[in-house]
């Protein structure tokens, strides 16, 4: 569609071009009405794209001049309108990073990163839920001939949790859309893999937005399906079931039957133990506190590396300090928040990896789990 | 024996003395919240039980930016069958609630029917702006629940209001029955637990009935 501009000259002008716009049934934009068309002033036009030859033929034989004014209105129309969010056409570009989604929508967000950005990005089968459901991990990799350090970050160990695999996702976007522009990202990624697990609880994610929005562990059956949950942050071994723990299925935080007893810990000890010699860090995220925890959960002796540990912890506390000012406390688990046994994070600095972290985000529990989606941002932000 | 203000025992002690304070201060207009823990020791007392003393920095939860100094004294008793002991005092002045605290009464009095809601936040964390107060409510309230139930091993917070209901009253208090989820750090517990509040702006908050609910059996 296009909206002309005509002056006409002469009464005959007027009349020759109020008939058109009422044979064609064309738009008027000025003046509202055609009887004020005058001559000497302005008339503004918008023709509909089928009819736009025929009437600029119908000028020309009448001799009236004319000028574009909008040579595509739909496309001034969609430059002006807010881009709509569909929740069903995951792309990228359009995917809300500031709302909570579904797993759903996280299965192919994660197709869609990838497709998206294939030279950086592959998707990897990591294993199945108790429910059967996949586990994938993405892998950010910049190819080189050297083989490089990796990152872990695993997100959602915990279901309530919601706010960590807002961040897993935030992550991998601000990785993806800078690491061109961002020396800081680019060197990094000449350096170091990252391997990102959005969500490691696949089936307790997914009954905390069905069924109980405060549901914590998976999803396992225990006695005769009459109770429900392993804590997933319990079942690794180290120091499995020694302390801060319940043997009680009923209880949110049971360790399971056995050290490794559910599918998602299997699935993810396995690749971790596989390729512990390249991985430098083990990032877990949780909610709520704002804690930069530190090994051990399990006892008050301090690892072999803590002083290193604390050092980098306290540099990541300033620097998340410094976006917004929120404050996040440093410090073993035992000594800040309670004494816990067979936790991801223990696990890995026992098999070897030096630097493990679990962080606890957002916030100090005015919100605890049910935080809302305008501090998505800042939370993510300031972690990143 | 002085203890680093991030030690557990010094932020659970900090979070019972916080949420007994803010019972006592709090209304549906100004919801307090603890901000920080500056300093913290703890004493054994043979026979007695565990006593702290505590310089913390409480918020605003309307106003993020107001912050009040306090001390405070936690006194665990042995054997925790009483409640423990809260005492505390509040530097300088809280902000003043008279005003939201007098919208939100006239407009529940005006009610026709009583109100009643569920699910406070939402799943997304979402309160609306009208069920503000009615939440801060149930957070000044759970303070009497928390303090009232609190031992040197736990750590409530309130996670949600499941369901409030108004009760009609014939006098000038408002009254309201929640059914509140409170969540527990250590073991990490979602519990229910009810309680009836009172409140009237020129008498504070009053929690005059209250019981732990059962956990819905982990189905």
């Amino acid at each position: 569609d296009q909206v002309l501009h005509i002056v006409p000259e002469t009464f005959q002008q007027v009349q020759h071009l109020q008939q058109l716009c009422s044979t064609l049934l064309l738009d008027l934009w000025k003046p509202q009405l055609s009887e004020d068309i005058w001559a000497g002033e302005d008339l503004h036009i918008r023709v509909p794209a089928p009819l736009v030859q025929e009437v600029k033929d119908s000028l020309d034989q009448h001799m009236i001049s004319y000028k574009v004014l909008i040579p595509d209105v739909q496309k001034l129309v969609d430059q002006s309108m807010p881009r709509e969010r569909s929740s069903h056409r995951q792309v990228p570009e359009g995917y809300v990073y500031t709302q909570y989604h579904p797993m759903e929508a996280i299965y192919q967000w994660m197709t869609q990163i990838q497709k998206n950005n294939s030279e950086l990005v592959t998707q990897h089968y990591l294993g199945k839920t108790i429910e059967n459901r996949t586990m994938y991990y993405l892998q950010i990799s910049q190819p080189s001939d050297k083989t490089k350090k990796i990152i872990w970050m695993d997100c959602g160990i915990h279901a309530r949790e919601w706010i960590s695999p807002a961040f897993c996702q935030w992550f991998v976007k601000e990785i993806l859309q800078n690491y061109k522009s961002d020396p800081k990202i680019s060197r990094f990624l000449q350096n170091l893999d990252l391997y990102i697990l959005p969500v490691l609880n696949i089936d307790g994610y997914i009954y905390s937005w069905e069924k109980d929005r405060l549901w914590r562990k998976n999803r396992s059956p225990h006695m005769n399906g009459t109770c429900y949950g392993t804590d997933l942050n319990r079942n690794f071994n180290s120091s499995w079931g020694s302390i801060g723990v319940s043997y009680n299925c009923s209880s949110e935080i049971f360790c399971g039957s056995g050290p490794e007893s559910e599918p998602e810990t299997r699935a993810v000890a396995q690749l971790i133990e596989r390729k512990k010699s390249d991985i430098l860090c083990y990032l877990t995220i949780h909610s709520y506190g704002q804690y930069i925890l530190t090994p051990y959960g399990s006892t008050t002796k301090p690892p072999s590396n803590s002083e290193e540990l604390m050092h980098v912890a306290k540099q990541a506390a300033a620097a998340l300090m410094g976006k917004y000012g929120t404050s996040y406390e440093v410090g073993s688990t035992s000594l800040i928040l309670y004494s816990n046994s067979g936790s991801s994070r223990d696990w890995a600095h026992t098999i070897g990896i030096p630097f493990s972290y679990t962080f606890e985000l957002r916030d100090k529990g005015t919100h605890g789990f049910v935080l809302p989606p305008d501090q998505i941002q800042p939370t993510c932000e300031e972690t990143m | 024996m002085e203890l680093p203000p991030g030690h557990y025992l010094a932020t659970r002690a900090a979070a019972l003395a916080a949420a007994c304070l803010c019972y006592r201060r709090g209304s549906p207009g100004r919801g307090l919240a603890l901000r920080a823990v500056r300093r913290a020791s703890r004493q054994d007392i043979d026979g007695v039980g565990q006593k702290y003393h505590l310089e913390l920095v409480l918020e605003d939860l309307l106003d993020k930016d107001s912050t009040v100094n306090c001390t405070a004294e936690v006194l665990y008793h042995l054997g925790n069958n009483i409640p423990p002991d809260v005492q505390f005092t509040i530097e300088g002045e809280l902000k003043n609630a008279e005003e939201a605290d007098n919208i939100f009464y006239n407009r529940i009095k005006s009610l026709e029917k009583e109100l009643v809601a569920e699910n406070i936040p939402d799943s997304h964390g979402n309160v609306s702006p009208e069920m503000e107060p009615v939440h801060l409510l149930a957070w000044v309230a759970s303070g009497y629940v928390i303090w009232q139930n609190s031992t040197e091993n736990t750590k409530f917070q309130l996670a949600q209001i499941k369901h409030v209901k108004q009760v009609k009253r014939s006098d000038e208090y408002l009254e309201f029955d929640y059914t509140i989820l409170l969540h527990e750090m250590v073991s990490q517990e979602i519990i229910p637990w009810q309680m009836t509040v009172l409140w009237h702006p020129q008498h504070g908050v009053q929690v005059t009935q209250d019981s732990r609910q059962p956990e819905h059996a982990s189905e």
